[in-house]
Formats: C-alpha cells, structure tokens, sequence
C-alpha cells in the first residue's frame, strides 16, 4: 500500500517505530502481526517501513520481533511548550477536522490522585505475632449475599435459614466483560480460570454462547440495559444475576457495539441480527427509581425460585452513598461499586476523563453509611475499577468491600497492553476482536493459565501481607481501617476514607 | 516416537517457525548471519494461509512414507530415531519424493552444483524439541507423542 501524508487530516502521529535495519531480517513478522495498517513491506526495495501515523502503540510488532529490532517509542510532540494548551492540541484538531467527538477505550488515563497509593498498611511487632502462611493455615473463603441479622444454633446445626451465598475461594472475580467486546478466545480463558481457581467471571451485558454453559457454576450474568441474551437458560446458568444500572467507565451513558463487531455467533448470542449495532440505553428504560429496581431485582429473584444473589451495579457517582443505601433496601444481595478508573470497550473520551468518582472514596462512604444505617449485613460490597495489584485488594477489602472484580488486570495478564484501541475491534493481541484471524492470537491454554497463575500469585502475596499483620482469615481484614494509614492526604480526605493519618 | 502436533486454531501466520527452521538449519545458528551473511537454507516448514485459516506445514513422517517408496537409490530413509530423513550426499534431485508425498511438504534445493537436493523435515537432531517447536509464540506446534 502506497501512503502520502495530507495536510488535510494531519495530527501527529503519537508513536514513532523505530527500526534497527542492521537487525531487521526482513522476516515480515511483524508486517504480519500489525492490524492497524503501520508495517509494509516494499518487495522492490526489499526493506520494511512504518506509517507510524497509523501507529497505536500496542506493542505487537516488538513483541513478536524475533531479533529485538523494533522498538516503539512515543512522539514528542514538538509544539512550542504550553502547559495549558499542549495536551489538549491533537484532541482539538481532531474534533475539528473529522467532526465528531473521538470514542476511547480502557480506564481512565488522567492522573487524577490514586488513594491507594496514599495508604500504608500496617504489620505486627513485638506485642501481637505475624503469622507465616506457608506453615500456618490462612482463609481467603469468601462469601457474598444477603447476611442475617443473627443467627440461631440448634443440636442439628444452624437454625437460621441463609439467603443464597455465592462461595468464592479468592475474594477475586473477573469483571464483566461481554463476548462481543472480547473474542470467544478470552471468554474461554476467563471461564477457564475462574472455574480452576474457584471463582467467577461474569458474562457482561451481551449474553453467553452456548459453549459456555459449561462453566455453569463460576459465571455470573448479567442483565443491562440493552438486555441483549438474557432468557430463562442464561438466568439458569448463572450462579448469581448482575443488573448493570451503570459503568465506571461511562456512568449515565449506555453501550455501543459497532455493527462490525456482531458476527453470526455474536448475533445468535444476543438474539439481534448480524451486523446491525448492539445499542444499550443509558437507563433501564422500566428502571425509574429505586422501586422499579426493586420490581426488577425481584422479577428476577422470581424467575430463578430465590436460589441465586442478586447484584446491582453502579458507576461511583456524587451521591453514590445514599444509592447504594437504596439499592440495599431494594433487595439486592450484592453491589458492586465502579468506580472511574474502571475499563470499557468503548466510551466517548469526555465521559471516560471526567465523569465519576474514584473508587477508594466510594468504597468508603458506603461502607460507612450501610454500617450507620444498620443495613451493611443485607449486602456484600464489591469494588470494581481499577485494582491493578494483590495490594490494591488488601487495600479495597480493609476499607470495607467484601471481593473485587479484576477487568483490566485479567487482560494484561493475557497480552493487552492498554493501547486503547478496543472499539476498533482491531485488537492486534487478539483480546478484543471478532476478526476470527486476530483473535486467534489468544490461546486458551496459554491464557488461562497466564490467569490462573496471576490470581494464585495475588492469594499468595494477600496471604503473606495478612500475615504480617497478624491476622490468618480475610474476613478478620474486612473493614478493618485501623490497619491503614494515610500519606499526603489532608484531613478532609482522611476523614471521608475513615482511616488515620500516618503517625496516629 | 513423538511427532509435532499442529494446531491450526492457534496459528497466527506469524511465520516465526519458518525462520527457527532456517536458523537451525544454517552454519553459524545465529539469527543474524544466517539470514544476511550466509546462503540461507530453505525453511522446511511452510505456514500456509487462506483467512482466517493458517497453518504450518511440515513432514508427517509418515508410517508408510510414500517418499521412501519413492526414491530410487535409498536417499529418503528412515534414521535411528524414526524419522524419515535425505541422505543429502546420495540424493541426486530426481524429485520423486516431491511426486510421492502427499503433504506437499518437501522442498527442492537447487543450488547445488551438479545435481538438486531434496529438503525436508528432520526433526532437528541435534536439538530435544525441534526449532519450530520452540519457537512458536502461540503454542501452535507442539511436540507430543504419538
């Protein structure tokens, strides 16, 4: 393919691919591997070149690149320095020239503070013993749903009649993430992991192929508000049942997938036809108010004979406090937190940069409100939105949640490398594409046990850190501020965390 | 006897085994010199595509190899470990086995002076698990027992 650069459409481009051509065995791998139309080759030239214009920084061509020849770096934008203005030139330019507002996949990229970088955990000395979790028994078992009030114990056991639970091995699950936004492959490897380590993935809002039934018993599903795939087998195939009110990502607006990304099995999924855009509304349109929640949650508790939780999930919002408190009296068993670093497969850039609230905070508002309302037993709490380490749960569960969701982790342990090309559906590590080429670059076997591995490295270093501070189950962590402590937050923001400064 | 399991759903036309196999194959082993300071040796391995499938090819080593019925003077054999294999001083590029083979999957060398040579899978030799194996970023090629 032969390129002029045009004046018309010029942005610069952001990545530069710089090329050893001393290195460069002309063994085309990465023209091969490139999906965004960066890599040629020139058969009369014989040598290999880049339009870096069309490059995404994904990495690909590196990573495949058997002589270490290629390295991609980023562009220095080379515009006179303007604090102000440099970051928001190309995003300028590109409403302009192209007329429309520019869609972005993955979190939110901004540096905004991250609250868990601000708190240190704490570990016993002297006056209470650490405890050494590879000769001592320790428990990540972990239960959500609906809790009693209190319990009665007759001589034939437990009197009390509990709710449904869902049983975790590993306060972890693989967040919602729907197959359409990921190719079959990582469905597969997310399925597969969770059902090994005892665990769940959650279907995500488009449904579930009938292939994956088989993991009946580790999928959550969810309902959203396109309700694309949901009848009675899925609602059966689901251990619990997820309504998604709003994401992270994206809060107050709904999902798009493009029609080029709904393929014969995508629209046999979420019973649609092919190639027509997969629309969600950005509300339930018969969720008005908390009482038309409560009419879903329990239209779908009816439709299951009360055996499974039901989940509710929200973006962290302004008032997300007194919403979780609502949706706690509406019946749900479970509410997931979102919160705005939280990933997506498609999001217009201004609301993934600017809506929201970050999760630590909401985490623990809503904790403490549930306590003070007497009403934090009738849920389990889940924070979902960017937990990047085994210490950002540790972290999540001491300021009160129950398990985490992982989205954004899960893919990188699989090759994503956050390029956030996702709504192309170009994906060139094979995660989120249809194209059944590109997405056979993901192996299931290698996958999932890339996954497997991870969370059984994240319960090792939970149980090692739970260790040192002397406790040997993590439900003795759960909401435990005390073994937090504040760096460089002031006092307002330690106050709404719950948690002390370092020093007190 | 372990052959090399072929995957198609894995395969992603990277053709990295191809450039193991010349590699392996080459004077100096070295990734560099064997593809820009040497003669480079023919890749015995063949990625084959036609979206979305791709796939590489090679010797199957056959049971009943239809190459080693083939040849006229017993340069296509069996070696020690099983595996059918040119005798590369006794082969004189008649390309019967190329007829013969069912796969498609040997190759002709004809730069040799006086007369061709046929080139194909040898399972490596010198190496446990074969370059192409070994080499492949996907798991597409493994190596299993029969």
């Amino acid at each position: 393919m032969k390129w002029m650069k045009n004046l018309k459409s010029y942005v610069p481009p952001s990545f530069v691919v710089e090329r050893d051509d001393y290195r460069c065995i002309r063994c085309k791998a990465c023209v091969e591997q490139c999906s965004f139309d960066a890599t040629f080759y020139d058969d009369e030239e014989d040598r290999v070149w880049t339009w870096n214009a069309n490059c995404v920084g994904c990495n690909r061509c590196a990573a495949i690149c058997p002589t270490d020849a290629i390295t991609v770096r980023r562009a220095n934008p080379s515009y006179r320095y303007n604090h102000n203005w440099n970051g928001h030139v190309d995003g300028l330019k590109k409403r302009a020239i192209f007329g429309g507002t520019p869609v972005v996949s993955m979190g939110n990229d901004k540096p905004y503070p991250i609250y868990w970088d601000h708190m240190l955990l704490n570990a016993s000395q002297v006056t209470n013993p650490s405890i050494d979790p590879l000769r001592e028994p320790m428990e990540l078992k972990t239960f959500l749903g609906r809790k009693p009030d209190s319990i009665s114990v007759g001589d034939n056991g437990l009197k009390t009649k509990l709710a449904p639970q869902l049983e975790l091995d590993i306060p972890i699950m693989f967040a919602a993430m729907s197959y359409g936004a990921l190719s079959y492959n990582v469905i597969e490897s997310l399925g597969r992991a969770a059902k090994e380590m005892g665990t769940y993935y959650n279907s995500g809002e488009g449904g579930l192929n009938k292939d994956h039934y088989k993991f009946k018993g580790n999928i959550i599903v969810q309902v959203a508000s396109g309700r694309f795939g949901v009848h009675k087998d899925y609602l059966d195939v689901g251990s619990a049942i997820e309504i998604k009110i709003g994401q992270g990502a994206k809060p107050g607006i709904g999902g798009h997938l493009p029609g080029e990304k709904v393929s014969e099995t995508i629209s046999e999924t979420r019973m649609m036809p092919k190639g027509s855009d997969a629309i969600s509304p950005a509300p339930h349109h018969d969720v008005y108010s908390i009482e038309d929640l409560r009419q879903l949650i329990y239209a779908l508790k009816e439709s299951t004979e009360y055996k499974k939780p039901v989940a509710v999930k929200i973006a962290c919002v302004h008032n997300v406090a007194a919403i979780a408190s609502g949706i706690a009296r509406a019946g749900a068993d479970i509410i997931v937190l979102d919160g705005f670093k939280g990933g997506t497969g498609a999001s217009p850039q201004v609301i993934r940069d600017n809506i929201g609230l970050p999760l630590e905070v909401s985490l623990a508002v809503v904790d403490e409100r549930l306590r003070q309302e007497g009403i934090r037993q009738y849920v389990s709490l889940v924070a979902s939105g960017g937990i990047r380490n085994s210490m950002d749960v540790v972290k999540a569960i001491a300021l009160g949640a129950d398990a985490v969701y992982i989205g954004t982790a899960a893919l990188i342990a699989i090759g994503c490398t956050m390029c956030q090309q996702c709504h192309t559906g170009k994906c060139a590590w094979g995660i989120s594409t249809q194209d059944p080429h590109l997405s056979k670059r993901v192996n299931p076997d290698m996958a999932s046990k890339r996954l497997v591995n991870l969370l059984e490295v994240w319960a090792l270093e939970i149980k090692e850190t739970m260790g040192a501070m002397g406790i040997n189950s993590i439900e003795s962590l759960r909401g435990s501020r005390l073994n937090l402590r504040g760096v460089g937050l002031n006092e307002k923001e330690l106050e709404i965390l719950g948690i002390l400064p370092a020093g007190e | 006897m372990k052959t090399v399991k072929i995957r198609e759903d894995n395969c992603i036309f990277c053709h990295l085994c191809e450039v193991a196999c010349i590699v392996e194959h080459s004077q100096s082993k070295d990734i560099i010199k064997a593809f820009k300071r040497e003669e480079k040796p023919i890749a015995r391995c063949t990625v084959e595509f036609n979206y979305p499938v791709s796939l590489s090819v090679m010797c199957r080593h056959c049971d009943d190899a239809p190459c080693i019925e083939a040849c006229q003077n017993g340069s296509m054999h069996r070696d020690d470990r099983g595996y059918v294999v040119v005798d590369s001083d006794t082969c004189v590029g008649c390309w019967m086995c190329i007829m013969a083979c069912p796969y498609g999957v040997i190759k002709r060398d004809t730069r040799r002076e006086m007369w061709g040579l046929s080139t194909k899978c040898d399972f490596c030799p010198d190496r446990e698990i074969p370059a192409c194996v070994e080499a492949c970023p996907n798991e597409a090629l493994t190596l299993e027992e029969l």
